[in-house]
């Protein structure tokens, strides 16, 4: 009966003594894209990778679909749906666009037992589904060696979306972009949504989070300081909510004092 | 890695890119990585074509003596290289020829044994010490240099230690005697086409021995397993999802394993690869000479990883091919029996060895640059 299409309920996380998730609560729907934004060491990765079935989680639950569910391993996260594309992407350079896209889950033909990878399907795929983001690969055979961050990245959501991924975690997809190459990648997430799945889009970057967002949750220190719409809260207030946003109007206040001794 | 699909080429016409030139067909042929080796076969034929063409070397004799060396080493070598795409080494290769050599021959020997049990039995241990090489390296994390390294004076010494313990002696001739109406043997000992030899004698087109038998008796057994050997690895990297394994092991382990790719069973089963293939190299050199030696294969581990390097594959993995390290041990193999057709002294091989690979590990790491890098 539940409209969300995941929900994690006061998840907490122990390492030991330490205390790296403490009850933190989200709730998605489909097509909405929600901001994970946190400085370093805010519980950023814990997260995703609770998310992912990498860990499970030490107190509350995660609901899918309106149903309470476990990740007993990644494979499990990866089989309800979640498709979390990490920072390294899990991209071999010197392997091509069509053998990267297929990792792990190729396309198979021919009789049992001699069954061969179908790489004229699998080039067939790729090079439609990197049309469809408007990367035109030449030649699905190229190493991703040779293609752009924004393009890997794109390349990367592309082959979750493909495999089924009804929720997409993406862990900084924009860390490491020009601006025209992170524009790229906002611009792919966002017709994502659109189309029906929901985003966690994991960044410390406010600037990249806020356009494309619709709801904002921010961590600090592992515990979340809630869940803001977007007409609910400015880009100012989300920098000044993360841990570097004290330190970001200090930083103001000696540029001008600054200034003023220069002047 | 070059996956072609005319369906795709034939498409994009439109839309393309202005910042980037037609691709043209050199180009994709320069990004290969058994470019270099397939290169330098030619020009190593060219180059005995002119010093040693009418010596004797091209002759059917003397084709298929640097063809049968060049074989040998093909076999091990295109293991080797299929492992070394899936990231690992095995040194232990030579000591595994020597291990299986005398897996063969004691049994068969001092046991009475059939030689066909003994030939599955020392291809049964293969599978085990190559399992063994791989569990280490997977379970334990150890770069596989170390681990095969440790393996390589194991299986020397252990060769040796039971040999002389079973035997009394380093060597176990008497073999041969053995070969015949064996159900399996046959596959490591027969030359084929032998009527073709006989044909091409009869017409004097080859040479012939003076009770007028063909000098050459047809191609010998390594010739075939290499060529098949060179076939079915090319046919599993290219075409099957296995192959795409090896690339992705080898390529980045995190990634692989992160969408789903069994890395460690890779491993393992390259692994076991190695050591079936040193086993291959094994029963065909023993059943030639009709006797086992424990220090047979001393030092091949190496050759065949200098094949495999100037055949294309990258000493960290990913990339190469097949083809390439066929052509490698075409190129050693060639150079070590011609440069007896020439006024070279023969001392002068390994030198040539070691320059040949330090020029193909130049070339390939540029080649590399190339294809990663190319923006």
């Amino acid at each position: 009966m539940s409209e969300n299409l995941i929900e994690f309920n006061n998840i907490s996380k122990f390492f030991g003594k330490v205390i790296a998730l403490k009850d933190v609560t989200m709730k998605l729907k489909k097509g909405e894209i929600m901001c994970l934004l946190g400085d370093n060491g805010a519980g950023k990765s814990t997260l995703i990778k609770t998310l992912a079935g990498v860990h499970k989680p030490d107190e509350g639950e995660i609901v899918i679909e309106g149903e309470k569910t476990v990740f007993d391993s990644p494979k499990d996260a990866l089989d309800m749906g979640i498709g979390t594309v990490y920072q390294d992407l899990a991209l071999v350079p010197l392997m091509s666009v069509t053998r990267n896209f297929f990792m792990g889950r190729e396309p198979l033909k021919g009789p049992p037992f001699l069954k061969t990878f179908d790489i004229e399907k699998a080039n067939q795929i790729a090079a439609e589904r990197m049309g469809q983001i408007g990367i035109d690969v030449r030649d699905p055979s190229q190493a991703v060696g040779t293609m752009s961050g924004g393009e890997r990245q794109c390349l990367a959501i592309s082959r979750a979306i493909y495999f089924g991924a009804k929720v997409l975690v993406l862990d900084e997809p924009t860390s490491a972009l020009g601006v025209h190459q992170a524009s790229m990648v906002l611009k792919y997430v966002v017709k994502a949504a659109s189309q029906g799945l929901a985003v966690i889009l994991i960044t410390h970057n406010v600037h990249h989070a806020y356009p494309v967002g619709n709801s904002f949750t921010v961590l600090n220190r592992g515990k979340s300081l809630g869940t803001f719409n977007k007409k609910d809260i400015s880009r100012e207030e989300l920098l000044g909510m993360m841990a570097g946003g004290e330190e970001l109007d200090k930083l103001e206040v000696e540029l001008e004092e600054m200034n003023r001794i220069n002047n | 890695m070059s996956d072609k699909s005319k369906s795709i080429t034939s498409k994009k016409t439109s839309g393309q890119d202005e910042r980037l030139k037609e691709v043209s067909k050199l180009r994709l042929l320069l990004n290969r990585p058994e470019l270099g080796a397939v290169g330098g076969a030619i020009l190593v034929f060219i180059f005995f074509g002119i010093v040693a063409g009418d010596t004797g070397m091209f002759s059917a004799y003397g084709t298929l003596n640097f063809l049968d060396v060049s074989a040998n080493l093909g076999i091990i070598a295109i293991a080797a290289a299929m492992l070394m795409i899936g990231g690992e080494f095995d040194l232990s290769i030579g000591s595994m020829i020597g291990f299986a050599g005398i897996c063969i021959a004691i049994p068969a020997i001092y046991w009475g044994w059939p030689l066909w049990v003994s030939i599955i039995f020392a291809f049964a241990m293969a599978v085990l010490v190559g399992y063994f090489n791989g569990i280490l390296v997977v379970k334990t994390g150890l770069p596989s240099f170390i681990v095969t390294l440790a393996m390589l004076f194991i299986l020397r010494g252990a060769t040796l230690a039971i040999t002389r313990l079973i035997t009394g002696r380093t060597q176990v001739p008497g073999l041969r005697v053995l070969i015949e109406n064996d159900p399996i043997a046959w596959m490591f000992a027969t030359d084929t086409f032998k009527w073709l030899f006989t044909w091409l004698g009869s017409m004097n087109l080859i040479a012939l021995r003076t009770d007028g038998t063909p000098l050459a008796t047809g191609i010998p057994p390594s010739v075939i397993w290499f060529i098949a050997a060179t076939l079915f690895a090319t046919w599993i990297l290219m075409k099957t999802r296995y192959g795409n394994w090896i690339f992705a092991s080898g390529g980045d382990k995190n990634g692989a394993t992160n969408v789903g790719v069994p890395v460690g069973r890779v491993k393992i089963s390259l692994f076991i690869g190695t050591a079936v293939a040193a086993t291959i190299f094994a029963t065909i050199q023993v059943l030639d000479a009709g006797s086992a030696d424990t220090m047979r294969g001393n030092l091949k581990e190496l050759e065949a990883i200098a094949a495999a390097v100037v055949g294309g594959c990258l000493l960290t993995g990913g990339y190469g091919s097949a083809i390439g390290a066929a052509f490698g041990a075409l190129i050693f193999g060639t150079v070590s029996m011609g440069i007896f057709y020439t006024d070279v002294d023969t001392d002068w091989f390994k030198v040539f060895l070691g320059a040949m690979m330090l020029i193909a590990v130049v070339f390939n790491n540029y080649i590399r640059k190339r294809v990663t890098e190319s923006k």
